[in-house]
């Protein structure tokens, strides 16, 4: 009987769930054990569905184990899609009510909530979704070998959405422990450990497979990613719960320590998480999409091995001025402006795997879309040093600079690089000879940039309004503006704003539409049999 | 070159790999981290700090459940501008029960740090229901529920236990009258001397201007009326400890 142990085990979870609802300690936990109890049961009816008996005799058709496994790959390409819109979608929401208040539904939809929810939206489920699926896909083609581990990619796969949806119904319930981009709670901050644990095995379980003698570049990326993020999960997550049959926990540290510890989790969120994992998937699929070779293999060594060690200490630039001593506000300046070399080595090193393809820019979007968000992770990288400068940062801290610098990043080159891959990804995985419509990335790719746009300029002049404004004396030696007075002077970038985020957002859903497409195996009438290299410039 | 040769070695084998990935990002860390457990003016001790009451611990937790770090700070920066708008500059002190951290990475709106005893009770009941009733251009969501919603303490005195394996000093006595502490603090009438010992300065009265129940909005107010409060910067030597 296939499937057996899986009924078993997620049943049995399913009834753990239920025992812990029933003797909760608390209302919250209650109901998020209830919302686990549920979702474990549905799988568990799914799972059984699928049982197959087998009569005694009979031959087990037995899975091809020597071709590459891309099934839970396609899934991964579906649940980022997913994800992606769901974490647009909230940005856009929780933009709105920025700009209209009355859009604040209380309590369970008020910005205090939905903030994390947009956060954790787009960085782990859009963001993780793709680095899992794309570093599955990357690792065997580059390894020539299967995955490691049979169905444990399965869990991988299934146990991460878990954590996406107990993390996401959580924080709208207000189960939070307040340390940004990790607010999920303890019992759910242990789930994602064990499915960590799982994926490095399956990961470099597949490395030790390899038919290659060497490792190629991108795994590096990948691998010091999954590695650092698991060193850095369980140091900033270390709690007392109050009860194991209750959400609430306290932090092992407090106060100034605490706070350097989320800050070093935070700023190596972004480094590993949104900067060396996504390296991993520039590094495999824009030599693919330019059909030329990475363009220095030394500058690939330098720039990773640098970017690995300096990132890790770049976290105080967000404590400037703060509590934290100055001697660690200033190593953690020196080391961020620092870090501008390595990050432009691996801009450098995309870009410049287009010598010799340049001309493709005229005809591919796809690849525009790569050289696009290489260009925004330059542009992302020189602005972070500059705001790490302790002057600047006096006027850009607390404002919406941060903001905008963050999007300019997320939006430009995390969200650029993994919609080039997925429509890199999509034909392949499904066999289709290309995509429903090339056009339509175009038209992806100018939106999305055009909001990324209008989103980064305007939260320039919202921080710097509000920044100069806050600090602004009269003659007579008095503070200008009430804070109140700085709120309403960005009410209007705060509605341009909102009108960036949707235009990103109608990319997205064009992705979506062309995805559904392409799928579904429909190819336009206006170019029937011609391949996209011939395509005509626009 | 050498050095190419040498790391071919490292592309070639996977658990070298490994090992100097993960040294390479544990350097970093260490040294700026673990210093901060033994510096003086990180772990310093300043007259008047004490652990929250029971019932602002119980507020401060609705103030993380509500996500109200998103939008508001509590550390003010040693700025002419700054200092004038929100009082003195925060001290590491101050924070050393905050388990987590609220210092906080955005002002929405304004920092927090030193808001108890700025407004009034009746002021903050008002303006966390509706907010834009008493500042029009406020951008700050509504939380009038929290004054229809019952404070649920039963398992106050687990949350001071918590605390108190972290370090907080809680006493097993402010532990074993945790329940009792935090409903005589919202309550005019109540018993209070033991309370007064075990915590000083501390605001004794209905937050809410609703004495027939304890809410979640008595333990907010409380919380956020205790804020700055408790250091007395007139006899604070801020010499004392040099960074």
């Amino acid at each position: 009987m296939k499937n057996l142990p899986e009924v078993l085990i997620v049943g049995l979870g399913a009834f753990l769930a239920l025992l812990a609802t029933a003797f909760s300690k608390d209302n919250l936990f209650q109901v998020h054990m209830g919302i686990l109890c549920f979702i474990l049961v549905g799988s568990t009816i799914v799972l059984l569905r699928r049982i197959e008996f087998v009569s005694p005799g009979a031959e087990t058709v037995a899975t091809d184990s020597s071709s590459y496994m891309d099934d839970v790959i396609r899934f991964g390409v579906i649940a980022t899609v997913f994800w992606g819109i769901v974490g647009f979608l909230v940005g856009v929401v929780i933009a709105a009510q920025l700009a209209w208040p009355f859009l604040n539904i209380e309590p369970y939809f008020n910005f205090g909530r939905l903030r994390p929810l947009h956060t954790s939206a787009v960085i782990f489920a859009f963001g993780g979704n793709a680095l899992i699926c794309t570093s599955f896909y990357v690792v065997q083609r580059t390894c020539r070998a299967r995955l490691y581990g049979g169905d444990l990619a399965w869990f991988v796969f299934w146990g991460y959405q878990l954590f996406i949806v107990m993390a996401a119904t959580g924080y709208l319930l207000g189960i939070t422990q307040s340390k940004e981009y990790a607010e999920p709670e303890w019992y759910v901050d242990i789930w994602l450990t064990v499915v960590w644990v799982a994926y490095l095995v399956v990961f470099m379980g597949t490395i030790v497979k390899r038919k290659e003698p060497h490792i190629y570049v991108a795994n590096w990326f990948y691998l010091s990613f999954i590695v650092t993020v698991a060193m850095l999960h369980l140091v900033n997550n270390a709690s007392v719960p109050v009860s194991f049959l209750g959400v609430k926990s306290y932090s092992a540290f407090s106060g100034v320590q605490d706070a350097l510890t989320q800050w070093w989790y935070g700023h190596n969120a972004v480094g590993f998480f949104l900067t060396a994992g996504f390296l991993g998937m520039m590094y495999y699929f824009v030599p693919k999409q330019a059909g030329r070779p990475v363009y220095s293999y030394r500058l690939s060594i330098i720039h990773f091995w640098a970017l690995i060690f300096l990132y890790i200490w770049a976290g105080p630039h967000h404590l400037h001025y703060t509590a934290l001593p100055d001697w660690a506000q200033t190593l953690g300046m020196v080391f961020s402006i620092m870090l501008w070399m390595p990050s432009w080595g691996g801009m450098i090193n995309g870009l410049m795997t287009l010598q010799g393809a340049w001309d493709k820019l005229r005809t591919d979007p796809i690849l525009r879309m790569f050289v696009i968000s290489l260009a925004f992770y330059g542009m992302s990288t020189f602005e972070g040093p500059v705001m790490s400068i302790k002057s600047v940062n006096s006027l850009s801290h607390y404002t919406d600079w941060t903001i905008g610098h963050v999007h300019s990043g997320a939006l430009g080159w995390n969200g650029m690089i993994v919609f080039g891959s997925l429509y890199y990804l999509v034909p392949k995985l499904w066999s289709r000879r290309q995509l429903y419509s090339l056009k339509l990335v175009n038209w992806h790719l100018w939106l999305a940039t055009l909001g990324i746009v209008i989103y980064a300029a305007v939260m320039w002049v919202a921080g710097i309004t509000q920044g100069l404004m806050w600090r602004e004396y009269d003659d007579q030696g008095f503070l200008v503006n009430s804070f109140i007075e700085t709120v309403s002077a960005i009410h209007p970038e705060y509605v341009m704003r909102t009108v960036g985020g949707l235009l990103y957002l109608s990319g997205a859903i064009l992705m979506v539409y062309n995805f559904w497409r392409t799928i579904r195996g429909d190819t336009p009438e206006t170019v029937t049999s011609v391949s996209p290299s011939t395509v005509p410039a626009e | 070159m050498l050095f190419l040769s040498q790391h071919a070695k490292l592309e070639r084998n996977l658990s070298l790999m490994f090992v100097f990935s993960l040294i390479a990002v544990l350097i970093g860390g260490i040294v700026e981290i673990a210093p901060l457990f033994y510096v003086k003016n990180t772990i310093e001790k300043v007259e008047g700090m004490r652990p929250y009451t029971p019932l602002e611990l119980a507020g401060r937790d609705i103030y993380i459940r509500e996500g109200c770090y998103v939008c508001h700070s509590q550390m003010i920066r040693p700025f002419r501008d700054e200092v004038e708008r929100y009082g003195h500059y925060s001290l590491a002190a101050e924070s050393m029960y905050d388990h987590p951290f609220q210092w906080g990475s955005k002002r929405t709106g304004p920092d927090l740090a030193r808001v108890g005893g700025r407004y009034s009770d009746e002021w903050h009941v008002q303006h966390l229901k509706n907010p834009q009733s008493v500042v029009p251009e406020s951008i700050m969501p509504k939380y009038s529920f929290l004054a229809e919603t019952e404070l649920l303490p039963k398992n106050i005195a687990g949350h001071l236990k918590a605390n108190a394996v972290v370090g907080v000093p809680y006493t097993p006595e402010m532990i074993a009258n945790a329940l009792a502490d935090l409903q005589a603090q919202a309550d005019p009438d109540a018993d209070t001397d033991g309370l007064e010992e075990r915590y000083q300065k501390i605001s004794i009265r209905d937050f809410d201007g609703d004495p027939q129940a304890i809410t979640e909005m008595d333990a907010l107010v409380a919380y956020l009326q205790m804020l700055g409060t408790l250091v007395d910067f007139e006899a604070y030597k801020q010499n004392e400890n040099l960074r």
